[in-house]
């Protein structure tokens, strides 16, 4: 079988910004000195005259992105997940979050694959943080397909979006006929036994082990859940009802992301046991980013072994 | 500045001051000592400066101003409600449950709000990618932002001052409250922002300083304010917290509580003296 194309979703991030810089004039851009590592640098050779680097500053940044929001402007704004959703988090509750404001939040080198920078640029909290955030949509694409989709579709739907890249490249698994629906998840695989709901590079690693699975004679069912916030919360309860146990994967911690999410969107109507898969309640190291991922479980062999013990879990 | 002119600007100001005093008041909270120093300059900014349009108050090409010291929004809306905004009669329901008027200010809720501010030091970075977005778009409005001094301790402001005067922001005016005083004291004595002037010449800014209860030199800085080009302008006003009101004056204390009945009564009668010999 031929290698799989991979592609890091920052990458994909810069292409579909310069795309978008020709077809509309209210994309504007802002980065915090990263424009080579967040690849807006592709928006900006594109479009240099709407384009405004704001320094090592994203506090500023992200309040004067929600200004120009206010007059009609399309604003990214751009920098690693930890300075987005950390270093900025009260500018973007207050000044994005709390008036509802239409700016892009272009979040990159999110999780652990961030790889040899270590525990201070692995950022495995900032989807827990957005959540927090009323009205705020949180978008983590599989691949450069999704990933591009989604910036297309963040541009044009009016309010605040966090989308969140990573720096790593990962397999382009979907196809030309790939749709993104915003807030709808994507069942990549029916099964009955076992659902594994995934988000961001981990998609790909579920299918793997599903596939892997399916040779052992388990089904397994797969869900791309890319809109963490709002999340599918009637194809999670269908899944958690269908097959009895879900098994969540993420590269973020298991407080607060997509674990817990799909915890809180099943718990209500249908609670089943939810194996969390995700960074455990521990900060990253320093490492290759492929390496850091496995010693992490973020892999397709864990993904099938946790998945093994949720089948014993289920209805105990 | 003609002495009619000036007279109707004082009463103006007057008026703002007794809906400062009727707002923190009727919500028995809110920050009067902020709101009673900035208040001769909003009322200008309102009566004599800003192009808005109270029956259009989105107007894309309206000059837009941000109380980046949200706190003191009593004087922004009472200068946004004797502007026509909304009724001045909704003043009385400041801080209260289902009221437009927020304890900081609402762009969603509140008509003439340009921006929601209130969390110090952004503000200013608002208003910053206000104006470069007038740059973008080739308009020609003007921006005006109102900072504390307390607020300059913020780093945010500074982040914001450097941003503006790279991307040479002539559109857009910085007016700092320099009543000297803040919560936990002087603010000299909890932490020094001085010298205020010498800090934004430095960060690439025109510096005018005046007294920022005279119309006479609040008009000339904003004149001068946009005469200047390739570069932000920072107005230090220097004030008096507590401005006008007898017991209130020069008082960090009264940065942060509301006056119980007789004290509003004397306050409102302190006002109605000031009125009386205008």
């Amino acid at each position: 079988m031929a290698e799989m194309v991979k592609k890091a979703t920052r990458e994909s991030y810069g292409e579909a910004l310069a795309k978008l810089a020709a077809e509309n004039d209210k994309v504007i851009v802002f980065d915090a000195d990263l424009a080579g590592a967040t690849k807006t640098g592709t928006f900006k050779k594109a479009c240099p005259e709407r384009f405004f680097d704001c320094g090592i500053a994203e506090a500023n940044m992200m309040v004067a992105a929600a200004g120009a929001s206010t007059c009609g402007f399309i604003p990214f704004a751009s920098t690693f997940a930890m300075f987005a959703s950390g270093r900025a988090f009260e500018q973007v509750r207050n000044s994005i979050g709390y008036p509802h404001l239409n700016v892009k939040i272009g979040a990159t080198h999110a999780g652990v694959s961030v790889g040899e920078d270590g525990a201070t640029h692995q950022c495995n909290e900032d989807i827990a943080l957005m959540r927090t955030i009323p009205g705020m949509v949180i978008i983590n694409p599989a691949d450069d397909v999704e990933a591009q989709a989604a910036v297309q579709a963040a541009a044009g739907y009016e309010g605040p979006v966090y989308l969140r890249f990573g720096r790593l490249a990962a397999p382009v698994f979907n196809g030309p006929d790939y749709r993104f629906e915003m807030g709808r998840g994507i069942t990549l695989r029916e099964g009955n036994d076992v659902t594994i709901v995934a988000t961001g590079i981990l998609v790909y690693e579920a299918v793997k082990a599903a596939e892997a699975l399916a040779e052992e004679g388990i089904s397994v069912r797969v869900i791309n859940i890319h809109t963490i916030k709002p999340i599918d919360k009637e194809l999670l309860v269908t899944a958690a009802r269908e097959t009895g146990v879900l098994v969540t994967a993420e590269e973020h911690s298991v407080i607060g992301g997509l674990g817990a999410a799909v915890a809180e969107a099943i718990g209500e109507e249908c609670p089943v046991p939810v194996v969390r898969i995700g960074v455990q309640d521990t900060f990253g190291h320093s490492g290759k980013g492929a390496e850091l991922l496995k010693e992490f479980g973020l892999c397709r062999e864990n993904i099938a072994a946790e998945a093994k013990r949720a089948l014993t879990l289920k209805n105990k | 500045m003609n002495e009619e002119r000036r007279t109707r600007l004082a009463k103006a100001a007057n008026q703002v001051r007794k809906g400062i005093l009727t707002e923190v008041y009727s919500a028995q909270s809110g920050h009067p000592g902020g709101s009673l120093s900035i208040a001769d300059v909003m009322t200008y900014l309102y009566q004599e400066e800003l192009r808005v349009d109270p029956a259009n108050p989105k107007w894309e090409d309206r000059d837009r101003l941000v109380l980046s010291k949200g706190h003191v929004c009593p004087a922004l809306y009472a200068a946004l409600a004797q502007k026509g905004f909304f009724p001045w009669e909704e003043l009385t329901t400041f801080r209260k449950t289902g009221s437009r008027l927020q304890g900081h200010p609402d762009l969603n809720k509140v008509p003439g709000v340009d921006f929601t501010a209130g969390s110090l030091g952004q503000g200013v970075s608002a208003a910053a990618g206000i104006a470069l977005a007038g740059k973008i778009a080739g308009k020609d409005y003007r921006v005006y932002a109102i900072l504390g001094d307390g607020e300059l301790q913020e780093g945010e402001v500074w982040e914001s001052a450097m941003f503006s005067a790279h991307y040479k922001l002539d559109n857009l005016c910085y007016i700092i409250d320099n009543n000297g005083l803040q919560i936990d004291g002087n603010i000299q004595d909890v932490c020094s922002p001085y010298p205020i002037d010498k800090k934004f010449e430095a960060f690439g800014f025109d510096v005018i300083i005046i007294d920022g209860h005279s119309f006479d030199q609040i008009e000339m800085a904003l004149d001068m304010a946009k005469k200047v080009t390739g570069k932000p302008v920072a107005i230090i006003a220097k004030t008096v917290k507590g401005k006008g009101i007898s017991f209130m004056e020069g008082k960090a204390s009264w940065h942060g509580s509301a006056p119980n009945e007789e004290q509003y009564k004397t306050a409102m009668e302190d006002l109605a003296k000031i009125e009386e010999v205008l």
